[in-house]
């Protein structure tokens, strides 16, 4: 079990009006107002057993192993810790025979229908009931009637597994879905001694939280398919990282044995995740352990490729850039790395006289989102009003997604969404407001004029969450969007949610668009002929970019194409020249989640094959470049950064320790803003194009991860119900989505989160490719959808 | 309809006393509202609401009105303990009944809806309640169609709803249904299954309902013949009312004596005063044990409460005196046992029923309520040792830790503590299932001998050192 | 099944609106869904969360608390056997096994013919009646067997019919709070002042 940092609750400053003082065990204890006796002694590392408690969710007071006695006026009482607040000078003992009794009684009582599994359960030697069980000394059981008898696992999902015989209905997995997820898919049902947790008949636990409910269930009742019967618990190395599968970056412990990654676990990291990760963030580690990883480099020799050693291929990308004309190098990605491959690729870059370099697809904002009084996870939860011109968080980083969830529902702020279709968060806002795409800037004024808006506005913080919410629209709309909020309210401060791992590092630490060239313009420029070598840093445009069109002929009229990444791409099938890249978990270093907070990732296995992290490569292409390099490892580069880039300061060897890291400004240099747009209106004949990722998708880290490949969907089009009548289509048939560029076929459903005139598709997911009908320089798409 | 075709339900006797909430048990028709109005029906609200709303409060608190659902907390104090200034307040009327051996709130729906429909609107008044919750236990079609079919009435002739009689007084009345679970009659269970959720109990504190109840609001949750007793209180004056029974319990209550009685029924009697010696040997009570029989043993206050034997006959209906005697009034419910019962199997069909309406929220309830039926029932069945008697205390202990009060404990040299005991568990469905056995045997342990094989072959080992 | 009809969906919204949150209707709707199948069907429990807010699973989780929603159909008849300490103490078991044997079933089963379901139930309030029992939760009370005998004939015979509905309907009678009296329901979120009869003055 992963601990709380307590760091700094202990030392209270002196005359806080909030500061109680009690005993435990006749140690003094210094707490605060409202705190439960249970936390008050995790403070002090005076342990009370428990099995119900956890401290991110509401008490219930129901497995009763955390009885404790405090002294009373009537003598000394047994009160459950986890629902007893302090007071103060309270005396509380945890260590007396009655305390002692009633604990040994209730593992007793809990054993009584445990079956006697241990051996062969995946908790097994981390279960807290194994734990106290052999700790409080009971012997052999005296329950001598049968136990209660459930079917062995079912699966209550594609990820989670439930055995109900080992369950001991501690409430812990059903009140996180509930309480913590929003997703109440899993229920107590029946009643007494046949209660059981349970989802409804045919309605799976399909939550993108499940994964939670694993790690806190107190017992081996809950186990994850990825991790079930994998390794014992004492067999597991571990070290704590950072998560960037998305730039949430929840905190975790990679845990491994033998060499290969088994298991991450969420660490409570409170200006972030909480202890919570999403399903994504918690099961790709599979796609690490790959078989179909690259592990060597290749050079393709006419249609195929061959091994090559990493001297010959470093030499051949070495050689393509010395010839390049002047400013036709480019860079694209970066984004998936860490800071300090961001870094060296940005020195890398200006050594070389690289102008194009981006670390964003065209599927970001541009980096001017940094320019504005940047807001944290904590402030936009901490009260006031939340403004969402943002994708559907609970889809794109869906543990920011919890946090804004809780906020709401703990009503310390209120939400007010401008969205093309409804998101995850639409039900917890206060005011909610479908504005079809290109029009969100135009509605802003009107809305945020309404008497009580303007009243909530003026009422405390502003806080604007912005991002792509559509990649068939424009970045320059939501540039606008945020222009016309900042108009109303030009104190608010701005959370940008790009949603790549490391996004914000990059951009920060020298692959930030140099002079308005951003990928657009450098998949444009290679399409003209004009990039002589064009390196794909786990960059895979024919994936990524929406204007796949661009992408194409971006990528075919490079003259030489450089891959560095994990796996073959999309795109790196088309380099002549790959390289294989350490991936999460085979490198050290550090990390900047959305808000700008620096924490570490660490290297916990070998690399695959003979792969090297991004910065390595960095350094040696430096170095066969004729420059002078005096980097040979990780520390030296941090130096380097640190003294290199204003506002970095001495953050990055500090963070390596400490758990929630620190928050850096750095401001990226900034592009010329974009220009804004103006969408047209749209023929009432057609439809607007919404498109916008979904959690589960054809990403090459999911597809390769088997537990997440098969939570892709097919690709739909999902219109208006109404819409559905007039185009004369049935549910779930076929129809045809076409503009003057193309034409595709998908099915068609009905779905009244999509206002009318609005037609959605989820991104990448299994099917035909909604991106052939998206052109960039038209800043909005509209299409026309017939029946077939 | 309503359903007049039904029969009343049997088993009152009025006798020769005083009656405040059985008066009009009497007239076949004494559920209508013609009847009600024609027998003082509605005055006391029209008087209440002659006055302030403060002064009907004051007038309840000195009537020192005894809550009748099982603990005893007087009405007019309960009220007083909702928060200062939060609105709005609720009243949820606990008709669940389904305590074993407990009758006389299905009477007094069936047979008296209007009387209660009137008390729910005095206290909503006094109290400045905003919305009444009357809740009746599921099984029950009868009381839920009598009652459904006075509000109907009262709301057409305008007893109910906006602007109550005229006055500035509004209030509705919303008829709740259960559907069969007895811990759901806990109130904060009552109030957790209102909210449409599965009733189990939550925890006080923090979830006191009069600070923190239904939807989170102060909420008064009164048991139906607690309210009953307003009407006749609003006509008569709480003068009147103490005038009957003690100081410290006065009024009346409605009991009902089951088992092996040769009159089992229901009795309304006078607070304080009847003994029980009086209720199952009284001429006007119960008659005597069946058959002639002696009696072995009787349960006084419904299900959950610790047993009597002959020796407590003479203690009277107060609670300060059986309380301290290791047993408790509840909810006026009594079971007799005559000198032919089966105590062993007795004892099982109570701890059977406990366990089996343990919600299952916590765990020294939901595992140790089963335990102790499936030890209990292989003993009756013969095929017990000495050893399941021993871990049936064992299992008590974790349940409810200490001496269990008990009168018969100081026989034993365990000196008795008085209600309510100490508990591990959330609410007292899981001592209550201990209860039972523990009463039977302490009380009859050679009843339990004679049954068990006398076998040590089981190992045991200590659960403690 | 089947979802609520459309006369019921009528109905719940009613119920539903007495309440300051449509979640408490959960349980009243429930019946209701009974009422109409006979049983509470998947279909219906979706149905229900639909209408008062809650996922499915939630709803099934509030419905299998409850000892009177039946997840698959049961006999028209239910006859309900108390079988605690009065009715116990009084002759319940020999009455329970007369049952079993004049229908030929266990207590907790249903005949062939899908008429009867015979089950063990908790007390009923009517203990002084010992032994007692319900069936579809209309009283019969101090029941010897041969008044058991007779009680089964009448019901086979449908004799009983207009005093005892099929299983699901329990209240013939329903409450209506028409709407020039009522006073609506009272949200939390709504009301923050107190009632305005409490102005220490009298209300009439
Ligand atoms: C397990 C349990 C079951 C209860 N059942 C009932 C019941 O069926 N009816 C009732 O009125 N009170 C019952 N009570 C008592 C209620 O919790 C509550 O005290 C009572 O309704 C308050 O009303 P009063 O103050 O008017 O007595 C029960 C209590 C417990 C612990
Ligand atoms: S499955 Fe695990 S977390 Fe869920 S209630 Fe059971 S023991 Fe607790
Ligand atoms: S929310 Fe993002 S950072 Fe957190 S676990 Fe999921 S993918 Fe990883
Ligand atoms: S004592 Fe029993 S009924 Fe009461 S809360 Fe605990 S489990 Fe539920
Ligand atoms: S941890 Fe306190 S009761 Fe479970
Ligand atoms: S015990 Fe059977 S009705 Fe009460």
């Amino acid at each position: 079990m992963t601990t709380i940092d307590t760091t700094d609750t202990n030392d209270l400053p002196p005359q806080d009006p909030n500061a109680v003082s009690i005993t435990i065990n006749g140690r003094t204890v210094a707490a605060r107002k409202g705190d439960l006796i249970i936390a008050a002694a995790d403070s002090v590392d005076e342990y009370i057993p428990r099995f119900c408690y956890h401290p991110r969710m509401s008490s219930v007071g129901m497995c009763r192993q955390c009885m404790v006695e405090v002294e009373g006026p009537r003598g000394p009482m047994m009160v459950v810790s986890c629902m007893t607040p302090v007071a103060d000078g309270q005396i509380v003992r945890t260590d007396t025979p009655q305390v002692k009794r009633a604990q040994e009684g209730m593992i007793e009582l809990l054993l009584a229908n445990h079956p006697l599994d241990c051996p062969v359960c995946d908790k097994g030697g981390e279960c807290p009931l194994q734990d106290q069980a052999f700790s409080h000394g009971a012997g052999e059981s005296r329950f001598v009637e049968e136990k209660r008898h459930y079917e062995k696992p079912i699966a209550i999902s594609e990820l989670v597994f439930l055995d109900r015989e080992r369950c001991i209905l501690c409430d812990r997995c059903t009140r996180f879905a509930d309480e913590v997820a929003g997703d109440p898919l899993i229920s107590f049902t029946q009643r007494g001694n046949n209660t059981q947790v349970m989802t409804f008949p045919d309605e799976p636990f399909a939550s993108y939280f499940s994964g939670n409910t694993v790690q806190i269930c107190p017992v081996g009742a809950l186990t994850a398919s990825p991790y079930r019967f994998k390794a014992r618990p004492w067999d597991l190395e571990q070290r704590e990282s950072t998560c960037t599968t998305c730039s949430v970056g929840c905190r975790t412990v990679v845990q491994s044995s033998r060499d290969e990654l088994l298991r991450y676990q969420g660490v409570d990291s409170d200006p972030v995740n909480w202890g919570w990760l999403c399903d994504k963030g918690r099961f790709n580690f599979q796609s690490i352990n790959s078989d179909d990883r690259l592990s060597t480099p290749q050079i393709k020799s006419g249609d195929t490729y061959a091994a090559a050693s990493w001297s010959d291929a470093l030499e051949s990308v070495a050689r393509v850039i010395r010839h390049s004309r002047e400013g036709s190098v480019a860079i694209l990605g970066g984004a998936r790395g860490t800071n300090e491959d961001a870094f060296m690729w940005g020195a890398l870059a200006d050594a070389v006289g690289v102008t194009m370099r981006d670390a964003q697809l065209d599927d970001g904002l541009p980096e001017s989102v940094f320019s504005y009084a940047q807001a944290t996870i904590d402030s936009a939860c901490a009260g006031g009003t939340v403004i969402l011109l943002a994708p559907d968080l609970k889809e794109e980083l869906p543990v920011l997604y919890l946090r804004l969830r809780d906020a709401v529902q703990k009503k310390k702020i209120r939400l007010i969404e401008i969205s093309s279709h409804e998101t995850g968060l639409t039900k917890y806002a206060w005011k909610s407001i479908r504005a079809e795409s290109g029009t969100a800037a135009g509605v802003i004024p009107m809305l945020l004029a309404q008497a009580d808006v303007s009243a909530q506005l003026s009422s405390g913080p502003v806080v604007i969450v912005a991002g792509r919410p559509n990649l068939a629209e424009s970045a320059s709309h939501t540039m606008d969007a945020l222009s016309a909020v900042l108009a109303v309210a030009p104190s608010a401060s701005v959370l940008p949610v790009l949603r790549r791992g490391n996004v914000r590092g990059a951009l920060s630490l020298g692959l930030a668009p140099r002079n308005g060239n951003d990928a657009a313009a450098i998949l444009e420029a290679s399409a003209k002929g004009n990039v002589d070598c064009l390196i794909l840093l786990g960059a895979d445009p024919l994936s990524d970019v929406a204007d796949i069109d661009l992408a194409r002929r971006g990528i075919a009229g490079a003259k030489f194409v450089v891959a560095i990444d994990t796996f073959l791409t999309a795109s790196a099938s088309h380099a002549d020249v790959v390289l294989p890249a350490a991936a999460y978990g085979e490198k050290d270093g550090t990390t900047m989640n959305l808000e700008g907070r620096v924490t570490s990732v660490v290297q916990k296995i070998t690399p695959h094959g003979t792969s090297r992290a991004d910065w390595m490569i960095a350094v040696e292409l430096l170095t066969l470049l004729g420059h002078e390099s005096n980097f040979t490892t990780l520390s030296d580069i941090q130096d380097a950064m640190s003294a290199a880039v204003p506002g970095f300061g001495t953050t990055t060897t500090a963070v390596a320790i400490k758990r929630d890291g620190v928050v850096v400004s750095v401001a990226p240099p900034s592009s010329a803003p974009a220009a804004t747009s103006v969408a047209g209106p749209r023929n009432s004949y057609e439809f607007r194009l919404d498109l916008s990722r979904k959690l589960f998708d054809r990403a090459i880290g999911t597809i390769t991860s088997p537990s997440l490949a098969n939570l892709a969907t097919e690709a739909n089009v999902f219109i208006h119900p109404l819409d559905l009548d007039r185009v004369g289509a049935a549910e779930g048939t076929n129809v045809r989505v076409t503009n003057s560029h193309s034409s595709i076929v998908l099915p068609v459903r009905a779905s009244s989160s999509v206002p009318r005139g609005t037609a959605w598709v989820p991104f990448n997911q299994i099917g035909a490719d909604v991106r052939e009908l998206i052109r960039r320089n038209e800043s909005i798409i509209d299409v026309r959808i017939e029946s077939m | 309809m309503t359903g007049g075709t039904w029969k009343h339900a049997p088993g009152f006797y009025a006798g020769d006393r005083p009656q405040v909430v059985t008066s009009r048990f009497q007239y076949e028709d004494s559920y209508t509202l013609e009847r009600y109005l024609a027998t003082d029906g509605y005055k006391g609200l029209r008087s209440a609401l002659a006055r302030p709303a403060n002064e009907i409060h004051d007038e309840v608190k000195n009537a020192t009105v005894l809550g009748r659902g099982g603990a005893g907390f007087p009405a007019g104090n309960k009220w007083g303990l909702m928060p200062q200034g939060v609105w709005p307040r609720y009243l949820v009327v606990n008709g669940d009944e389904s305590e074993p051996g407990t009758y006389k709130d299905r009477l007094l729906m069936e047979r008296d809806p209007h009387q209660l429909i009137e008390g729910c609107l005095i206290a909503s008044y006094a109290a400045g309640l905003s919305q009444c919750f009357l809740y009746i236990r599921g099984e029950m079609a009868l009381a839920q169609e009598r009652v459904a079919a006075a509000l109907n009435e009262a709301y057409a002739a305008g007893y109910i709803g906006k602007n109550i009689l005229g006055s500035k007084f509004s209030l509705d009345i919303v008829l709740h249904w259960g559907a069969g679970a007895y811990v759901v009659g806990e109130e904060t269970a009552l109030i957790e299954s209102l909210e449409g959720n599965r009733g189990m109990p939550r925890l006080k504190p923090p979830y006191f309902p009069a600070a923190n109840g239904l939807y989170g609001q102060p909420t008064i949750v009164n048991n139906v013949e607690t309210l009953a007793n307003l009407p006749w209180l609003l006509n008569n004056g709480a003068a009147a009312y103490t005038a009957i029974g003690t100081a410290t319990s006065p009024g009346t209550r409605m009991v009902a004596v089951s088992g092996h009685v040769n009159r089992p029924g229901v009795f309304e009697i006078i607070n304080g005063i009847t003994t029980f010696r009086d209720l199952l040997y009284g001429d006007e009570f119960c008659q005597g044990i069946r058959n002639g029989n002696d009696l072995k043993a009787f349960v006084p206050g419904g299900g959950s409460a610790p047993w009597f034997t002959p020796d407590q006959l003479d203690l009277p209906f107060e609670a300060s005196q059986v309380g301290p005697a290791g047993s408790m009034l509840g909810s006026g419910a009594i079971m007799v046992m005559d000198s032919t019962t089966d105590i062993p199997r007795a004892a099982l069909t109570l701890t059977r029923f406990y366990a089996h309406e343990s919600c299952g929220k916590c765990t020294p309830c939901r595992e140790g309520g089963t335990w102790l039926e499936r030890i209990l029932s292989r003993v009756v069945d013969g095929k017990g040792t000495d050893a399941d008697l021993d871990q049936i205390f064992e299992v008590g202990e974790s349940i409810c830790p200490g001496a269990f009060p008990h009168a018969s404990n100081e026989k034993l040299g365990i000196a008795a503590v008085p209600f309510p005991y100490r508990m591990n568990t959330i609410c007292f469905v899981g001592p209550s299932a201990y209860a039972p056995v523990h009463s039977a045997l302490t009380l009859f342990r050679s009843e339990f001998d004679a049954r068990i094989v006398k076998r040590t072959m089981i190992k045991v080992t200590a659960v403690s050192e | 099944m089947a979802r609520l009809t459309e006369e019921n969906v009528r109905l719940a919204r009613e119920i539903i609106g007495r309440y300051p949150k449509a979640r408490s209707a959960t349980i009243p709707l429930l019946h209701l869904a009974q009422e109409q199948d006979g049983y509470v069907t998947n279909e219906a429990m979706s149905h229900i969360g639909e209408l008062v807010g809650a996922s499915s699973a939630e709803v099934f989780g509030t419905a299998s608390f409850y000892e009177m929603f039946k997840f698959e159909p049961v006999g028209k008849y239910l006859i309900n056997i108390c079988g605690t300490m009065s009715c116990a103490l009084m002759g319940a078991e020999e009455l329970m096994h007369h049952a079993e044997e004049r229908l030929g079933i266990k207590m907790g089963s249903t005949t062939a013919d899908g008429k009867f379901t015979l089950e063990r139930a908790e007390c009923q309030a009517a203990c002084t009646e010992a032994p007692c029992l319900q069936v579809n939760y209309r009283y019969r009370y101090r029941v010897t067997p041969d008044q058991l005998d007779t009680l089964i004939d009448d019901l086979s015979a449908g004799t009983l019919s207009s005093e005892i509905p099929a299983h699901g309907v329990v209240a013939s009678v329903r409450q209506h709070i028409p709407a020039d009296r009522g006073v609506g329901a009272v949200a939390p979120e709504t009301v923050t002042e107190n009632p305005v009869w409490l102005d220490g003055k009298a209300a009439l």
